[in-house]
Parts: C-alpha cells; sequence; structure tokens
C-alpha cells in the first residue's frame, strides 16, 4: 500500500524561506539559474567484474550504475529479443531516511521509469542481443545504486545507465561451420545501443505566502524537499519524448506544461552534451594510447 | 507496446476502431456511487469492459500512531487488479507495476483531498481492478475520488482520468487493452477539471512533441466528459437527500 511519506526530513523554515527568497530574485541558493543542472562528474569502467559500470556526479547526488550482461531464455512473447531488466537500489549509505531492505516503491517508481524511458524508443537493439533464436538470449541486467542522495535521483540515475550501457562490453557469439555456437571468454562487442536517451526532471516549488510558482530544472536535495511537485519527461536525442511522470503530492497547471516541456528539452540537451562529450574524450583517449 | 503482429487490424476501412468506436470517442461508461454498506464511501466505475471497484475508509484511527502527521491526514492507496482480472491468472501478490501505480494514483488524488481538515488521522483509498481492459488506473482515480466524495471528505475538485494511446499513427481516446498492447504510445492523465489541474500524468512509448500536444488535448476532451458523467452519478445517489442518513 502507498502511504503519503512521514519520513522526510524536515527543513528549517529559515533555510526555506532562504530558498524562496533567492527563487523571487530569480535566482537559487547555490547560484543557479532555474534552467541549470549542477556540475556532473562521471567515471566509468570501475567495476571490473560488471560487464559495463558507471558512477555520475550530480552536484553531490551520486549513483553506481553496473551492468551485467548473461546468457537467458527470451519472453514467450519476444522470443527473437533479448531481454531488459532494471532495478533501483537506495544503499542505505545514501540517506539517514533509507532503510536496508526489499526496494521501496520510490525505488520501484524510478527503476520503471529508467525502464520505459528506453524500451519502447528501443534504445537498445535487443533484436541483436540474441545467442539462439526463441532459445538463448542476453539478459541486460542494469543495476543502479543511489550511492549518496542530495536530490533528482532519476536525472542521476538515467545519466549512468546510459554511460554504463555506451561504455559496457559483452563476449562475441560465433557460429562453427558445424552450426555450434560459441560464447567467446573475451569481451569485445559493444551492446547495440542505437539512441541516446536521458530523463529531465523539473520541480515545481508553490510559495505558500505569495501564491508565486517557480519551475526549477534539476533540483537540489533541498529544494526537492519544498517542492510539491516533479515532472520527468524523457527525451531520445533525436528530440522525441519517450517517457513521462509527474510525481508529488500536488499537481501541474495544465497551461504551465509547454514551459515544462521546454525547460526539460533544453535540461536533457545539456545531459546529452556531457555524455557525448565523456563518450569523445574516452575514445580519443583509447585511441591514442 | 508491442510490434504490431501482421493480420492484426486495429482500424476498418472506415478508420473506426475494433470496438466500432471513432478515434476521439469514450467507451461507454457507467459509473455508480455509494455501492458497499461498511465504507464510508465507495464507487463502481466501467470504462467498456475496464471494472472498478473503489473504496474509501476514514479519516480513522489506524492503530499505528507512527504514521499520523501532526499537520495533515495520511493517504493510504492500494491499486490491486484481482486474480481473475486479467487473461492468465495474475498472481495476488503485489507486482512492481501495482507498487508503482498504488503510488501514483495516490499522487494523483492528494492534490484533491483537503488533507489539511483531519490532521492525525489516515484517509485509505481501496481500488480493486475487477476486469483489465486498458486504462485501469485512469478508471481508479476517477472511482476512488468519487468514492472519496461519497466518503464525505472535502476535496478542492473531483478528479477524472482518462487514456490517450497512439495506434497505428492514429491518436485515439480511452483506448482498450488491445489497443494499449499493439500500440506507439500510452499517455495516462487524470486531473481536477474545473481548476485545470493535471494530477496524474505518465507516458510510455514514443511521441513527438506535436503529437503529445494533441494527444493532452485529446484527454482534456475525456476528462471533461467523464467529469460530467462523475457529478450526474453523485446527484443521483444525493439529489434530494436533505438530511444524513
Amino acid at each position: 500500500m502507498s502511504m503519503t511519506p512521514v519520513e522526510i526530513p524536515i527543513i528549517p523554515k529559515i533555510r526555506k524561506n532562504a530558498i524562496l527568497t533567492f527563487l523571487s530574485r530569480g535566482t537559487r541558493v547555490d547560484e543557479r539559474s532555474f534552467d541549470s543542472p549542477r556540475e556532473i562528474n562521471i567515471k566509468t569502467d570501475l567495476i571490473p567484474n560488471a560487464n559495463g559500470s558507471s558512477y555520475v556526479e550530480l552536484g553531490k547526488t551520486k549513483v553506481l550504475a553496473g551492468i551485467k550482461v548473461e546468457p537467458g531464455t527470451p519472453f514467450p512473447d519476444t522470443p527473437q529479443e533479448g531481454n531488459l531488466i532494471v532495478s533501483v537500489e537506495f544503499l542505505p549509505h545514501a540517506s539517514p531516511v533509507f532503510e536496508p531492505g526489499p526496494p521501496d516503491e520510490r525505488a520501484v517508481e524510478l527503476a520503471r521509469i529508467i525502464d520505459r524511458s528506453l524500451r519502447d524508443v528501443r534504445a537498445i537493439d535487443l533484436s541483436k542481443m540474441v545467442i539462439t533464436p526463441g532459445r538463448k538470449v542476453w539478459n541486460i541486467f542494469i543495476d543502479i545504486y543511489v550511492v549518496d542522495y542530495d536530490g533528482n535521483m532519476i536525472d542521476a540515475s538515467s545519466i549512468a545507465t546510459m554511460l554504463a550501457l555506451l561504455t559496457a562490453k559483452i563476449p562475441k557469439v560465433s557460429t562453427t561451420e558445424t552450426g555450434e555456437i560459441i560464447i567467446s571468454e573475451e569481451k569485445s562487442e559493444n551492446i547495440p545501443v542505437k539512441k541516446k536517451v536521458v530523463t529531465a526532471t523539473i520541480a515545481k516549488i508553490t510559495d505558500e505566502n505569495t501564491g508565486n510558482k517557480y519551475y526549477i530544472a534539476d533540483p537540489s536535495l533541498e529544494e526537492e524537499m519544498i517542492a510539491d511537485t516533479l515532472v520527468t519527461i524523457a527525451f531520445s536525442e533525436n528530440g522525441l519524448i519517450t517517457g513521462m511522470q509527474k510525481s508529488g503530492l500536488s499537481s501541474i497547471y495544465s497551461d504551465d506544461i509547454p514551459k515544462i516541456l521546454n525547460m526539460s528539452r533544453k535540461l536533457a540537451e545539456k545531459y546529452l552534451a556531457k555524455i557525448n562529450e565523456y563518450i569523445t574524450s574516452k575514445t580519443s583517449a583509447t585511441a591514442s594510447t | 507496446m508491442g510490434i504490431l503482429k501482421p493480420g492484426i487490424k486495429l482500424f476498418t476501412d472506415e478508420g473506426l476502431r475494433i470496438d466500432g468506436r471513432r478515434p476521439d470517442q469514450l467507451r461507454p461508461i457507467k459509473i455508480e456511487v455509494g455501492v458497499l454498506k461498511n465504507a464510508d464511501g465507495s464507487a463502481y466505475v466501467e470504462y467498456g469492459n475496464t471494472k472498478i471497484l473503489a473504496a474509501v475508509y476514514g479519516p480513522r484511527d489506524p492503530g499505528a500512531r507512527h504514521i499520523l502527521l501532526p499537520n495533515r491526514a495520511t493517504l493510504r492507496c492500494r491499486y490491486h487488479m484481482a486474480p481473475f482480472s486479467t487473461h492468465e491468472r495474475k498472481s495476488p501478490a503485489p507486482s512492481r507495476r501495482e507498487i508503482e501505480l498504488s503510488k501514483v494514483i495516490r499522487e494523483a488524488l492528494e492534490p484533491a483531498v483537503i488533507v489539511e481538515a483531519f490532521p492525525r488521522t489516515v484517509i485509505d483509498i481501496f481500488i480493486e481492478v475487477l476486469n483489465a481492459d486498458g486504462g485501469t488506473r485512469t478508471a481508479g482515480v476517477t472511482a476512488a475520488s468519487l468514492a472519496l466524495a461519497d466518503a464525505g471528505i472535502p476535496m478542492r475538485d473531483l478528479v477524472a482520468g482518462v487514456a490517450v494511446g497512439k495506434v497505428q499513427g492514429i491518436l485515439v481516446l480511452d483506448e482498450n487493452e488491445q489497443e494499449d498492447m499493439y500500440g506507439e504510445a500510452d499517455l495516462p492523465v487524470a486531473a481536477m477539471p474545473t481548476l485545470r489541474e493535471i494530477t496524474l500524468l505518465q507516458l510510455n512509448g514514443v511521441l513527438t512533441e506535436e503529437e503529445f500536444y494533441k494527444a493532452l488535448e485529446l484527454a482534456w476532451q475525456g476528462i471533461n466528459q467523464i467529469y460530467k458523467l462523475q457529478k450526474e452519478a453523485l446527484k443521483k445517489r444525493y439529489a434530494g437527500a436533505e438530511e444524513e442518513e
């Protein structure tokens, strides 16, 4: 059963007022403009036993994504495709309000948002993830670890997922003359990522005293704590909308949707540029050595 | 959203849908309020073959003190599918989908309920899908908001929900299960119509920006029609009732 959160860390009123004062002046407590994300730091290939891994810092939010690719059986309705399984774990390390145990509703929701953002747009060509058609396919397990929680876990997880997918290596599958299928020991192939996709989250903060509404990109934890609603929109690099989710206790005025959509599109473009910049520098670094 | 299997036609040559509707047409909608004796509020809603029973208990004392909030009521919401509601039996244990939808539906109702009126209480909302034929979360929101109203809980507005699908390139209102399964996108929306506030917004699938705005407009058309039916059902239950039973 889903319940109104009762254990949200409480933000001191004086801090809340400070955040609102900054917003009323058109800036934010950390001096960002309304549409700017926090600084993004990226590392990949940190986990030798994983097929792919990435570590993303979005401000002080830290997310580790690991990908394991293992042989499995296809689902009956997609016999010619590999499987994609996304899970999210909020580590107890990450926040005083996270407890060990089975994933709570927020972790389940987050995993499903990431999954949906990738699946229907066919960001990964799952038809190329087949070993023996109809019988044996690759299972792609994406496990997202939230290591330190300072707001906007969704976008940090999405960026980490994309980077782990782009840098993962999987075994080569070949067929001998006698029709025998050989899975090589060496991991030399890429996961067929056809389109890059990222989510972009906009928070709505309402000043109860003035009634003013503010829309801000990539909320930090303290901004998230006073925000009443979040809207997450996923975009593919060719500009299609590949997912959407409103969350939080309040609502969105219908006529504000275009503003939110434009803000999130620009935010997604910034995230994608960061991902591309990292991948390009990594490729040129490997090429020069 | 699956890939269209060859041979499956989702539109007739005249441009009608498999169940004979035009793309912008809702299914026959049936709404009944106050269908249960014990619940504080209840409603039964059908969108075609999607059949939902919603019940509300509260504001009440939950027994467990630690879930109470000093300044408002705590909402609890369960969206659940009956094992017999689907083509293949669904295990009664909550799936990841049901866990997510319970949250999304709770957050679709939170903005409507005047929770500040009942501090240190719990309001329980139970949504049971009796038969699933697409649009169960939005029909669930429609039913739950009526059950809350039936329980006499003050609200800013009713919440009405409907999904818009993109099927073979065409936007369709209130898609059924087949259209959802073989369509390219599903956009469930719920809103407080008088306030024009959107309380539930999800997208599964792919849309261009232009398609999204058209789909949202179509959702609003459906929501406004459903809202009318909700109010009629409440009037039918309470018109002439001059004093409380």
